[in-house]
């Protein structure tokens, strides 16, 4: 198990040396200086000139790498001068109301979604089972900002029974926490009723059931924890989707996490803070699937044996 | 005593039907395509028949509910929006930019995925390792992340848009390419080719790519509803295509301030974008559990 | 052994609907197995005895098999009419099997110890104390080296002889009176083959059940089973004690199969295996099933379907489905 969680560690802090790395060749492939771009047209020299020491642009490109990798190992992302602050600190700040979302959004979706799939793969090719595979669908392609526009319609203007924006309260969290919830739900949905569906007709099931066991029994102890192994990578994966949406969505009900952060310092060219926005939701995810990976191992003794 | 094996050929041993395949799926198919070619031709020529002018402002005909009869005596079925532009031509419109955007994307997606993928399963070895731990890295990014932040660089625009999203999802392209080109490698037909002297290029063009076709297509019908989502979402943030292109997201990004007044402009392009998000799935579903089942996790 | 059936299988119909049409797996088997005796279920594969096996224990796939007709009664009730529950509580306790491959027929994520003591914490109730115990004590009787050890143990950590092992621990835990082995060597090594037979029938002989060994392989039934029912597209074409049915094969099928196997004693010309291909249950041919491939073949075979009879001239229990019988038994070598 040692041996695989230290593989695991080392992929996770690999993949985020990958995408700072990506975000410092996008930065210089984009034409333009760099100092220039990121401080928008109407930024005067000395601000440029000041840039551009800080990011090392006179250096050659090695250094101005070595520059820019030892800002980010010390989390530094220089100065936001449209808020005035510390950019990563800008960003910290916003972290707990995305997290409260995306957690909350996950768990909806965890409760709603592997039961919805049990009972889908159960009675495959039903009349039950078709609505949820309809219902999932729907899910699936149902773009979440129109979805959120739908229900500030529905539910903040026309019943008027929550508010369309905003945070502070439950009552807050629950239309952004639906719009964000719905396409992660769906995919669950999905993955499960096949995982499922798959596992069923293993040798395993029937001698579950040749045992006498309690069909409740058969399927969700015997079948659901084999069918979910393969389940948890792709959910982990479709973890980052739901955190991109986390973007829109705020951006949608205004609720004020570091996606909303994000969009707004795009509008202000204010690109310290949108580096450091997408590192850290990308430190997230890789935290996520770091996580994930962890799970997979205790779920798999035969991933967990493996190095041993 | 020796045993004797009376399996002497292949039997047909009824295998449990789980679902039904084959002829089941052509509904889906059918449905699919249909509503897929009723879009395509509506955005062809729809266009045509009812003109939208990007600039035409015309304040009496602001935010007029559907059916309304416009000063000029013609009728706004989906009604206008808050500069008094027709919704259905802003629509057809939109749906020529979706629908454009979505195949540019695929088709540079794929070209740049099949040939990392080519490259990585047909020679394999280093190359094979550096270009899919690439494709992992990027798998391990939320790709909506990394849209954002090369739009936001590179400003608005339909080809810029086309550009973000295919950095964003060749990756699946590469590594169903490099699946096919591993197993085809392999084969013997292609030890045969190679022993008759034909050439690495000959080889990949006549023996290995053809093999590639099939499932690379499936991933496309799978994958360009995604994308048009994609360019909906970034337009609605107003990083992919400009406001003067009225792509869906961008409509609907400015029906979110008219809200109390003109649901329509919101709600209307919306349910167009879902049903051909949705037509898409149901075909791309369709035929990968005819073509090519094992591509289920996608 | 006492002459009254444990288990009685009578005109057991078990249908498939797959994507090609309806398949009729199982059509009109019927069959005793009495108290303490070895019955072999022989055939190839598609034959229905996998199925049938399947429908002893109501464990048929669903919704693509179904039981169509017949009866199976154990010890006097019939388990097809009996409801879900009862039966569900009667596997495992009552009637237990042992699957052919042991790897896919054990879960990989539990411990080995854990799903042999499953039988005493679900059927009897047992505290995960008392069922590790149970189960250390069963996997010492199976002959599992080091068991106190291998408690713990995943099944993928164990050789494919030692998984055969557990699995039949796990059937033996609540000392059943019926156990169904379905081809429980098949996927062994050829060393092992014989340790798995020596272990059931040492094992059988200690609990006086019964066992079915379904099985494909005419060596590995020989020195085990009491009689033989043998099986050819879903029906019964021969029955008897194994001797009786060996030595006089009252069937063509049997006769052939007679025909290609090896004999012990001094080497033959060669072997002769039966023509033709095994049959297409999805087209099978009018009559008697195995016509396209036999030589006795005439146009009545084609004309009647033969019924399961009394082999002419032989002792009581030996019966054959087959309009030449006579003539089988005079021609055989």
């Amino acid at each position: 198990m040692a041996a695989y969680v230290l593989r695991r560690l080392f992929f996770s802090v690999f993949v985020l040396w990958g995408a700072v790395t990506i975000i410092f060749v996008v930065l210089r492939l984009v034409p333009g200086d760099p100092a220039y771009i990121m401080l928008g047209p109407d930024a005067d020299q000395a601000q440029v000139a000041a840039l551009r020491a800080q990011l090392g642009l006179d250096h050659s490109l090695i250094q101005q790498y070595a520059t820019y990798l030892s800002n980010v190992v010390r989390l530094d992302f220089g100065q936001s001068f449209r808020l005035n602050a510390d950019s990563m600190s800008l960003v910290l700040q916003r972290v707990p109301a995305t997290v409260q979302l995306a957690s909350t959004a996950l768990l909806v979706s965890l409760l709603i979604g592997l039961p919805l799939g049990v009972v889908a793969a159960l009675r495959a090719n039903t009349w039950i089972d078709r609505g949820i595979s309809v219902f999932s669908l729907l899910g699936q392609s149902t773009p979440s900002f129109w979805l959120g526009i739908v229900m500030i319609l529905l539910f903040a203007r026309g019943l008027q029974v929550l508010p369309s924006s905003g945070s502070g309260s439950w009552a807050h969290l629950v239309l952004p926490t639906i719009t964000l919830a719905l396409p992660f739900l769906a995919i669950l949905v999905r993955l499960t009723r096949s995982g499922l569906l798959e596992v069923v007709h293993e040798g395993y099931v029937q001698t579950a059931r040749a045992k006498g066991l309690l069909e409740s029994t058969v399927i969700l102890s015997h079948a659901l924890r084999n069918a979910l192994i393969p389940i948890v990578t792709v959910v982990g994966l479709q973890f980052g989707a739901l955190l991109g949406g986390t973007v829109i969505v705020e951006t949608v009900f205004a609720w004020p996490g570091v996606g909303r952060l994000l969009i707004d310092s795009i509008g202000r060219r204010d690109y310290g803070v949108v580096q450091a926005s997408i590192l850290l939701v990308a430190t997230i995810f890789v935290g996520i699937n770091l996580l994930v990976d962890l799970i997979y191992g205790f779920l798999d003794p035969r991933v967990r044996l493996a190095g041993d | 005593m020796t045993s004797t094996d009376l399996d002497l050929t292949t039997t047909a041993v009824p295998r449990p039907a789980t679902s039904t395949r084959g002829r089941a799926g052509s509904a889906r198919i059918r449905f699919g395509l249909a509503v897929i070619i009723v879009y395509v031709v509506a955005a062809a020529i729809g266009p045509w028949l009812v003109r939208f002018d990007p600039v035409a402002t015309r304040t009496q005909d602001r935010l007029k509910p559907p059916g309304s009869r416009l000063s000029d005596g013609s009728l706004a079925i989906l009604g206008t929006d808050q500069v008094g532009q027709d919704l259905l031509a802003q629509m057809l419109q939109g749906a020529r930019i979706s629908i454009a955007v979505g195949l540019a994307t695929l088709l540079l997606a794929g070209t740049i995925g099949v040939t990392v993928g080519l490259a990585a399963g047909y020679f394999g070895g280093w190359l094979d390792s550096v270009l899919m731990r690439l494709a992992d890295i990027q798998l391990a990014f939320p790709s909506i992340l990394l849209a954002i932040f090369i739009a936001a660089l590179l400003g608005p625009s339909v080809v810029n848009v086309v550009i973000v999203l295919a950095v964003s999802n060749w990756v699946t392209f590469a590594r169903v390419t490099r699946g096919q080109a591993l197993t085809t490698r392999r084969r013997e037909f292609v030890d045969a080719s190679r022993t008759l002297g034909a050439g690495t290029w000959r080889l990949i063009r006549r023996c290995v790519l053809p093999a590639c076709i099939a499932p690379v297509l499936v991933v496309a019908t799978v994958e360009i509803g995604h994308v048009i989502l994609a360019e909906a979402s970034l337009s609605f943030l107003g990083l992919g295509t400009p406001a003067s292109t009225p792509s869906w997201g961008v409509t609907i990004a400015n029906g979110r301030n008219y809200l109390a007044d003109a649901w329509w402009i919101s709600t209307v392009p919306g349910i167009a974008l879902a049903f051909l998000v949705v037509s898409l799935g149901v075909l791309g579903d369709a035929l990968r559990d005819r073509y090519d089942p094992r591509l289920r996790s996608l | 052994m006492t002459s009254e059936p444990l288990l009685s299988v009578r005109d057991l119909r078990v249908e498939f609907s797959t994507s090609a049409g309806v398949v009729t797996a199982v059509d009109g088997a019927s069959f005793d197995v009495r108290r303490g005796e070895t019955v072999a279920l022989l055939g190839e594969s598609g034959s229905g005895k996998s199925v049938t096996a399947q429908a002893m224990l109501g464990i048929i796939p669903k919704p693509a098999g179904r039981v169509t007709g017949g009866s199976i009664e154990y010890d006097g009730r019939d388990l097809l009419a009996l409801p879900a529950t009862a039966t569900r509580e009667l596997r495992g306790r009552e009637i237990a099997m042992v699957f052919q491959d042991p790897l896919s027929s054990l879960n990989p994520v539990f411990r080995v110890g854990a799903q042999i003591g499953e039988m005493f914490r679900k059927h009897r109730g047992a505290s995960r104390k008392e069922a590790r115990a149970e189960a250390l004590e069963l996997m010492r009787r199976v002959g599992i080296p080091a068991a106190e050890k291998r408690l713990d143990d995943y099944p993928h950590q164990f050789s494919g002889g030692m998984r055969q092992r557990v699995m039949i621990a796990m059937a033996l835990a609540l000392s059943p009176r019926l156990l169904i082995a379905d081809e429980p060597t098949t996927a062994l090594d050829v060393t092992v083959q014989a340790q798995i037979m020596d272990l059931l029938a040492r094992l059988q002989d200690e609990e006086g059940m019964s066992l079915v060994l379904i099985t494909h392989d005419l060596g590995v039934v020989a020195d085990v089973a009491d009689r033989v029912v043998l099986m050819y597209a879903g029906r019964v074409v021969e029955a008897g004690p194994i001797r009786e049915v060996y030595e006089h094969s009252a069937h063509p099928y049997t006769a052939g199969l007679m025909g290609s196997l090896p004999a012990i004693d001094g080497p033959r010309e060669r072997l002769t295996p039966i023509q033709g291909a095994p049959p297409d249950l999805l087209d099978l041919p009018s009559g008697c099933s195995f016509r396209p491939r036999c030589a006795f073949a005439s146009e009545r075979c084609a004309d009647e379907e033969p019924v399961l009879l009394g082999a002419p001239g032989r002792p009581a229990p030996h019966s054959s489905a087959c309009h030449h019988a006579g003539k089988v038994l005079t021609d055989a070598p």
